[in-house]
């Protein structure tokens, strides 16, 4: 226990690289995530090719690799990046887009048929159709979903420690290894951390899908 | 191509579509022949490199990859599925005291990294690193199962719960019998797609430095020098993503095909933090 109170300021060193982390590729996976889903159910052949074969491929590709692409492979062939976190960033980033871009997508099926004919009937445009009446809808039913997404990128970017990011992870695998005498503790203290970020989002998607049912 | 978005295109809006076509792909090839001139100025196209793969020892040690990917991804999922099934049981008990203390632990395991969990048993228990990643890998899906299982127990109509005790069963015998085989038939699509979840979530073995896949290209190119390192990569990324594809197919299949045939059809309601069937979570 002692050992958690004393590295204190590592742990929260990390904490606060863990939300960084999550907090800079949430939005940038929420911004590609939702454009992707605009280009798959748009009008343009290329775009929605494009988007499928994206979500299609990196959703099935482990995040490990994605990892080790940016952080490993990158470098290598002459990418650099001056701070790891980049690297992480960009691994995060695109494997978070494509679960949200599905999310996105399965909302804008769910917004009722009558609201994009209404729309199409007083003469709006694909572009106003999407931005003024399907997505806001669509937005709205998939915010659940999105916070869980969300929640796995909290966890995923655990990941992020084993490739040279000292975030919470990489900070707790750091004080593992220099007290072996307390590395349950050690443990218990990070897992602490990631409970205090996951759990508060958990009962944040819970509330949000209960108001969001009873509106629909 | 018709959509209740847009309007069946006209000639006007076709052309224009069409350009707009051209102009994607002449984008997206541009991008990829640059990243490819890229990669061409680094010689990462020369014969020699890519002639790594005459040695058959590359392709032992490939498959053995594949071969350790594969062995944690099935242990793992024939302990967590009985586990699931259990956890899920615990967590619908008639008694509190069943019911809260597995709550918690499932919400406990369901908020924790699973990478986290394979470090802690690594060193706690101070095991080989194949125990470390399957007990990583139970413990977490264990946890998912059980929420999958239960979203489709609650899914069924309460006149089968209630048949069953009227004809004498007791609850617990009603769970076993009549709720919970239909749940898990419900429930399939998500349940392989979790599977494909699972077997992505063994390439963290990396992590605890087991002889998966991405540490077999890491020790290859360790051993080999490191200019092998993006052909060897190249490689067996593509051998993962074609095995979690085909996975994900099969769940996109099962589901299809349980909504033609299971009486009931698949449930299609989502889960907290499940997508309702198809493709995998995160």
């Amino acid at each position: 226990m002692d050992v958690i109170i004393e590295n204190l300021p590592q742990y929260w060193d990390g904490f606060l690289r863990t939300l960084f982390l999550s907090g800079v590729s949430g939005i940038i996976a929420l911004v590609v995530g939702t454009v992707l889903a605009a280009a798959r159910v748009s009008p343009v052949a290329a775009l929605r090719g494009f988007s499928m074969v994206y979500v299609e491929i990196v959703r099935n590709t482990p995040l490990t690799i994605a990892f080790f692409f940016a952080a490993v492979v990158l470098p290598r062939v002459g990418i650099t990046f001056q701070q790891f976190e980049v690297a992480a960033i960009i691994a995060l980033s695109v494997y978070t887009s494509a679960f949200i871009a599905e999310a996105v997508r399965s909302g804008v099926n769910s917004v009722p048929v009558g609201q994009a004919e209404a729309a199409r009937s007083i003469g709006m445009k694909f572009s106003q159709v999407l931005s003024l009446i399907i997505l806001p809808q669509a937005l709205r039913t998939v915010i659940p979903p999105l916070i869980n997404i969300l929640i796995a990128l909290v966890k995923n970017s655990s990941v992020a420690g084993a490739f040279y990011v000292l975030e919470l992870f990489g900070n707790g695998k750091q004080l593992a290894n220099a007290n072996g005498d307390a590395v349950v503790w050690v443990l218990v203290g990070v897992a602490f951390f990631y409970l205090l970020i996951t759990i508060p989002l958990g009962y944040l998607a819970n509330v949000v899908e209960r108001k969001v049912a009873i509106a629909r | 191509m018709s959509s209740v978005l847009y309007d069946v295109p006209g000639p006007k809006a076709r052309r224009v579509s069409l350009i707009g076509s051209i102009i994607g792909v002449i984008v997206i090839g541009g991008l990829l022949v640059l990243a490819v001139m890229t990669l061409a100025q680094q010689g990462i196209f020369d014969a020699n490199r890519w002639a790594v793969f005459q040695i058959p020892d590359v392709w032992k040690l490939i498959a053995a990859g594949i071969g350790a990917t594969l062995a944690a991804a099935a242990v793992s999922a024939v302990i967590a599925f009985p586990l699931g099934l259990l956890l899920c049981l615990m967590r619908i008990s008639d008694n509190a005291w069943i019911r809260v203390p597995t709550r918690i632990v499932l919400e406990f395991l369901r908020g924790m990294p699973v990478v986290l969990m394979m470090l802690f048993v690594l060193l706690v228990f101070a095991t080989s690193s194949f125990i470390a990643v399957v007990a990583g890998l139970v413990l977490y899906n264990s946890a998912i199962f059980a929420e999958i299982i239960r979203a489709g127990i609650q899914s069924l109509p309460k006149g089968q719960r209630e048949a069953g005790m009227a004809i004498g069963l007791t609850s617990f015998q009603s769970r076993l019998i009549i709720e919970l085989p239909q749940a898990i038939r419900r429930m399939l699509p998500s349940l392989v797609a979790q599977l494909v979840v699972l077997l992505k979530d063994t390439s963290l073995g990396y992590i605890v430095a087991y002889g998966e896949l991405l540490r077999a290209v890491q020790v290859m190119a360790d051993f080999l020098g490191p200019q092998y390192l993006f052909p060897v990569f190249f490689v067996a990324a593509a051998i993962y993503i074609a095995i979690d594809l085909a996975v994900s197919r099969l769940a996109i299949w099962l589901e299809r095909r349980g909504s033609k045939r299971a009486a009931g059809g698949v449930a299609h309601v989502p889960v907290a933090g499940i997508p309702a069937a198809g493709p995998p979570s995160v």
